[in-house]
């Protein structure tokens, strides 16, 4: 009976596969009809938009909260007090007022819709190399080894590259993982809500230029609403003065409060640029004196005035992960490696081998790649048990 | 490990290939060598240039040299701070960056000079040797890959050519 079952099952599945497709097909995954671009499989936690030219965090409300911010200070300003200002001082004030608001609007979006400079995960090739030669020089046993670390004499400076086990390469210098975003940023500055997005190698200058118009336009506006209701209170008096323009009361408390902390974060990074330094090596200590006399930072270039260039003038290094680019379907793999690999590399390698086709390979990628902490406590898979016991 | 690595046999390592295509039709992926990169000067990209072991009874160590320093040169092109870089960064701050939606930028301009030139290398230099380089841009900049093919008829066994297509492993 069972057996009567299972044929009339297939006979189902024999027919579903004929209706799909004209073509007597080797494997059941359709891949030529629909072709998948890059960002749609990208395994971090990225949302896109604009079919994958457009790349944000995950949680975007305080980037909304940020815009709105700006968005309504600006509109008051322009609205109640520009007009006023423009007759009574000079028509230059909401020029320059104009410029300086849409040179911060265009850099904020850089900041936040650019990809910060990610990381591609490394092909299951590349992590089946690293890992055969780290199990080589540790002597291969079946459990996972302490965390992997590679020193690198930089500059005279010496220093340690971690091993990224969610993304499975050996971070480059000044690189670190975002938790946030699940991926690895070259240069990793910070995490910042409030843009939306990692600012890391691509775009911290945009994010530096970013807050220092900010810093810029907030001064502005709060020198200027409070010159536009001293003269009214000139006129009618202060309270009368506050009557007429309601709207410049809620432009100086935003800008009081913003002031502080966006002139100060811009005097934090100018710091920062001035001596090639990351925020989070500046946390860290990195290349602080504090650590050792001979400590020194090994890529600053010498004086602040070249690092300054360096940082906000030099070459734009074009993105890694190429979003916009389709999925190869047909990227020939080797036959995964027999012996010294983890559990895990053989359930990925297994998957590889039993389709061609890279997406679904990255979608197990995925799945299989969001927690390093547990990729050792994966219940033995039964196939790839009975492929290591055939061995 | 067997069977992944070209052993040193008599005449099957010189089996010639006259161009790409005909080198992933009838050949089967042997092996992959990854050149990693060199951190010893900083965060510029550079690529090491020991000469792997796999690749001994392959290429000339000189050959392989001169594509590996001659892409250094190239990444340290792209990468140069001077009058140049400064000039377009400066312009592009002073358009708001929009300058790049119709201007491509230095770096990408290289990028394409590189793809070129590992284009032709392949063509001229490595194919005939049964070997391939993919651009270190599709790699996250982080390894030269060298793939190494085996003549589909040498490797002996049918994992072989199941291993490229995929289709018939179960």
């Amino acid at each position: 009976m069972h057996l009567g079952v299972s044929e009339s099952m297939r006979e189902c599945e024999y027919s579903q596969i004929s209706t799909r497709s004209s073509t007597p097909m080797e494997t059941p995954y359709k891949k030529k009809t629909s072709k998948k671009r890059k960002w749609e499989i990208f395994p971090g936690r990225n949302k896109f938009y604009c079919g994958g030219r457009i790349m944000m965090a995950k949680q975007t409300g305080v980037f909304y909260l940020t815009l709105v911010l700006i968005l309504v200070t600006c509109g008051l300003f322009f609205t109640f007090d520009c007009p006023f200002l423009a007759l009574q001082l000079t028509p230059v004030i909401p020029v320059i007022g104009g410029v300086l608001f849409l040179f911060v609007l265009g850099t904020l979006l850089r900041t936040s819709f650019s990809d910060p400079g990610v990381l591609p995960r490394a092909t299951p090739d590349e992590a089946a190399d690293l890992e055969r030669q780290i199990d080589v020089a540790n002597g291969s046993t079946g459990y996972r080894p302490p965390p992997r670390t590679k020193e690198v004499v930089i500059n005279g400076q010496t220093v340690k590259l971690k091993y990224c086990f969610t993304c499975k390469i050996f971070r480059p210098p000044r690189a670190s993982h975002c938790s946030l975003c699940d991926n690895c940023v070259d240069r990793f500055d910070h995490h910042c809500p409030w843009v939306g997005n990692c600012v890391g190698k691509r775009n911290y200058r945009f994010f530096y230029m970013f807050i220092l118009s900010l810093s810029f336009l907030t001064i502005f506006i709060f020198a200027f609403v409070i010159t536009h209701i001293i003269l009214r209170s000139h006129r009618n008096g202060f309270l009368n003065a506050l009557k007429d323009s309601p709207a410049s009361v809620l432009e100086v408390v935003v800008c009081f409060f913003s002031v502080w902390s966006i002139v100060g974060l811009s005097g934090f990074h100018t710091y920062l640029i001035s001596s090639n330094q990351t925020t989070n090596e500046d946390i860290k200590g990195s290349w602080s004196s504090k650590r050792g006399k001979d400590n020194y930072n090994p890529y600053s270039h010498g004086n602040i005035f070249t690092n300054c260039c360096a940082a906000l003038c030099g070459p734009l290094p074009p993105s890694l992960i190429d979003r916009r680019g389709f999925v190869q379907s047909d990227t020939p793999q080797l036959a995964p490696p027999t012996n010294g690999i983890t559990m895990y590399g053989a359930t990925q390698s297994q998957q590889s081998h039993m389709v061609s086709d890279t997406e679904t390979e990255s979608v197990t990628k995925t799945s299989a790649f969001r927690a390093p902490n547990s990729f050792c406590r994966l219940p033995p898979h039964p196939s790839s048990s009975s492929r290591a016991a055939s061995q | 490990m067997q069977g992944l690595v070209p052993t040193a046999t008599d005449g099957n390592m010189a089996t010639e290939f006259h161009n790409l295509q005909e080198l992933r039709h009838s050949a089967s992926l042997a092996n992959k060598v990854f050149i990693q990169r060199d951190y010893t000067e900083g965060t510029t990209c550079k690529f090491q240039t020991k000469f792997p072991s796999e690749l001994e009874s392959r290429i000339e160590r000189t050959l392989f040299e001169d594509t590996v320093k001659t892409l250094n040169n190239y990444y340290a092109e792209a990468e140069k701070i001077g009058g140049q870089s400064y000039l377009e960064g400066c312009l592009a701050c002073a358009t708001a960056y929009l300058i790049f939606l119709c201007m491509e930028t230095r770096y990408e301009k290289v990028l394409k000079k590189i793809a070129k030139y590992i284009q032709e290398q392949n063509e001229k230099i490595y194919a005939p040797r049964g070997l391939l380089i993919t651009d270190p841009i599709e790699r996250g900049m982080r390894v030269i890959e060298i793939s190494i093919y085996e003549d589909r008829g040498s490797s002996g066994s049918s994992s072989g050519s199941s291993s490229v297509s995929g289709s018939t492993a179960r």
